[in-house]
């Protein structure tokens, strides 16, 4: 058997920003004049890393990844991957949604082969069989090899958001981009499926931009949280390092006392300095 | 003898009696007030014993052929159902493919749904005598008030289904970057498939209203035409026990395209 076709890490010298937001500002014309989402967003995010973006609802995170994935344009700046400006979706920005958005009337395998495929849109059958074996390496890498042939209705959430996560590594993408992905979950689930991502990361080194709600799983998970403020015209308020070292373990982590002190850090920035008023939201 | 097999049958009776029951003392509760009701000397309607003596022929044998029009009520159906079929695939066809383009197509779905909206409310027997001044053909016209009666629900449907094809899945064909002929095939036409598939079951039983009110008036062989035929002889008896074939049939068209649905469409819950 051949090995797992993981995606190899980038041998550049030189570290140029990867992935590159310089002054994105994003706003909708309304009746009103024009309504600011996003005001003046730097970020440069290095191949290989893992960013987590964190912050209230509607501080804009979603629409931050929107501009990555290229579902959306910015109004102001410009979102650039590899030097190329991004100004639509594609296969190499790959999305893993909070809610799946796997095709119901596909099974597993299926799902993942349609992405496979569009990427790679085998030719001749040497091709095609090439990528069969992708598709099937990928569904045993998230461990549903038997659960290949079942659709979407036939799974768990869990399993379904495995399936969603190895079709975008299927992919290929030069950046994950990952939408509250565990949102959805049950705790116990959710905490299998971040050991499972972590591994598969700390593996392929791809690089993911993630949205959560959760600061646990944004420390456990990530080199560095960009922690947004309030919308409107929301932009990032602080970027935090997490400086532990991979391989990391949940329970030695969740014992060390620096963890303490950048999990207060993030709910200090989210509850006390951009605490949501309730009467406005 | 039943000793040897007593657990299936109680069981299996026990499942069935409260669903079969029901139904069954409603049918002889009726039949026995109708008996009661129709049983004066010479009443207007005939009481069921009366249908069944007079009908009998009828009833027991669906499928004789004496020549012309006089068949079997088996035959009849047949018939009937055959200017159904062709009226309601032409239907389907024309009704999915211009639902498809309508909903695809905002400017289109501008230009032409107010007029889908008028049509659609025109009863399906005020088309046949535009139907028969154009084609000069009784079959051909009964045909076409199938055609237009079960083109509606289908062409509105699919085109309502169509433009609700959930934005996630329109994302994921934007990453993957689907050409038109997959978007179709893989996202499209799967997603709108339930709201096609309602349209074909209302167009079914449209179909089967329309096809017996349009035999009446253009004669032929047909289910429509033997009940005004015998209206015409004053063959009462012979009326209901066809009435009792034409509700038959159109309860068993419904259940086919709806289980025809639930075979094809994969929903998410």
């Amino acid at each position: 058997m051949q090995s797992l076709p993981l995606p190899a890490p980038l041998q550049s010298p030189v570290e140029l920003p990867f992935l590159e937001l310089r002054d994105v500002s994003k706003f909708y014309p309304t009746s009103k004049g024009n309504y600011t989402v996003l005001q003046g967003v730097n970020l440069s995010v290095q191949s290989g890393e893992f960013v987590s973006i964190i912050g209230h609802s509607g501080c804009g995170k979603t629409t931050l990844l929107n501009l990555v994935a290229g579902f959306t344009r910015p109004s102001q700046g410009f979102v650039s991957l590899e030097n190329q400006r991004i100004t639509a979706p594609g296969p190499d920005r790959m999305v893993v949604f909070q809610n799946y958005s796997l095709l119901p009337w596909l099974t597993a395998y299926e799902n993942i082969h349609l992405g496979v495929k569009s990427v790679y849109r085998p030719q001749n059958a040497t091709e095609k069989r090439r990528v069969r074996q992708i598709v099937e390496e990928h569904l045993e890498l998230v461990g549903l090899t038997d659960a290949a042939h079942k659709k979407p209705k036939q799974l768990s959430g869990g399993m379904k958001q495995r399936v969603a996560i190895a079709r975008a590594l299927a992919m290929r993408p030069q950046i994950l981009l990952l939408d509250e992905p565990f949102g959805a979950l049950d705790p116990i689930t959710r905490e299998e499926l971040q050991d499972e991502l972590l591994g598969i990361w700390e593996r392929t080194k791809v690089t993911v931009l993630m949205i959560t709600h959760d600061v646990d799983e944004a420390i456990y998970l990530s080199d560095r949280i960009v922690m947004m403020t309030n919308g409107p015209s929301a932009t990032i308020g602080e970027i935090l390092t997490i400086p532990f070292a991979h391989p990391r373990n949940r329970a030695r982590l969740t014992e060390d006392p620096q963890f303490f002190t950048l999990r207060n850090q993030c709910l200090s920035f989210l509850y006390e300095r951009f605490a949501l008023d309730i009467d406005h939201d | 003898m039943t000793t040897t097999i007593p657990l299936p049958r109680r069981y299996s009776w026990q499942k069935f009696l409260p669903i079969v029951l029901p139904p069954l003392i409603v049918l002889v509760l009726v039949l026995v007030v109708w008996q009661i009701l129709c049983s004066g000397s010479n009443p207007r309607l005939p009481a069921p014993i009366t249908i069944i003596r007079e009908s009998w022929h009828l009833i027991v044998n669906p499928f004789f052929d004496k020549g012309g029009t006089n068949k079997g009520l088996g035959l009849q159906v047949i018939e009937s159902l055959r200017r159904v079929a062709i009226g309601y695939t032409l239907a389907s066809v024309v009704g999915v493919s211009i639902g498809i383009l309508v909903g695809t197509n905002q400017l289109i779905n501008r230009g032409v749904d107010p007029f889908f909206q008028v049509l659609r409310t025109v009863p399906p027997l005020a088309w046949l005598p535009i139907a028969l001044a154009g084609f000069r053909q009784a079959e051909t016209s009964a045909i076409f008030v199938i055609f237009i009666t079960a083109i509606w629900p289908i062409l509105i449907n699919t085109s309502v289904g169509v433009q609700q094809v959930p934005q996630d899945y329109r994302n994921v064909s934007r990453i993957l970057r689907l050409n038109r002929w997959e978007y179709f095939w893989t996202i499209l036409l799967p997603a709108s498939a339930p709201y096609i598939f309602t349209g074909m079951r209302i167009a079914a039983g449209l179909s089967w209203l329309a096809i017996v009110a349009a035999e009446m008036l253009t004669g032929g062989v047909g289910i429509g035409f033997f009940i005004w035929d015998a209206w015409n002889s004053s063959r009462i008896t012979d009326i209901i026990v066809a009435l009792v074939y034409v509700g038959m049939v159109g309860l068993l068209l419904d259940r086919l395209v709806f289980y025809a649905s639930k075979l094809i469409v994969q929903s998410e819950e």
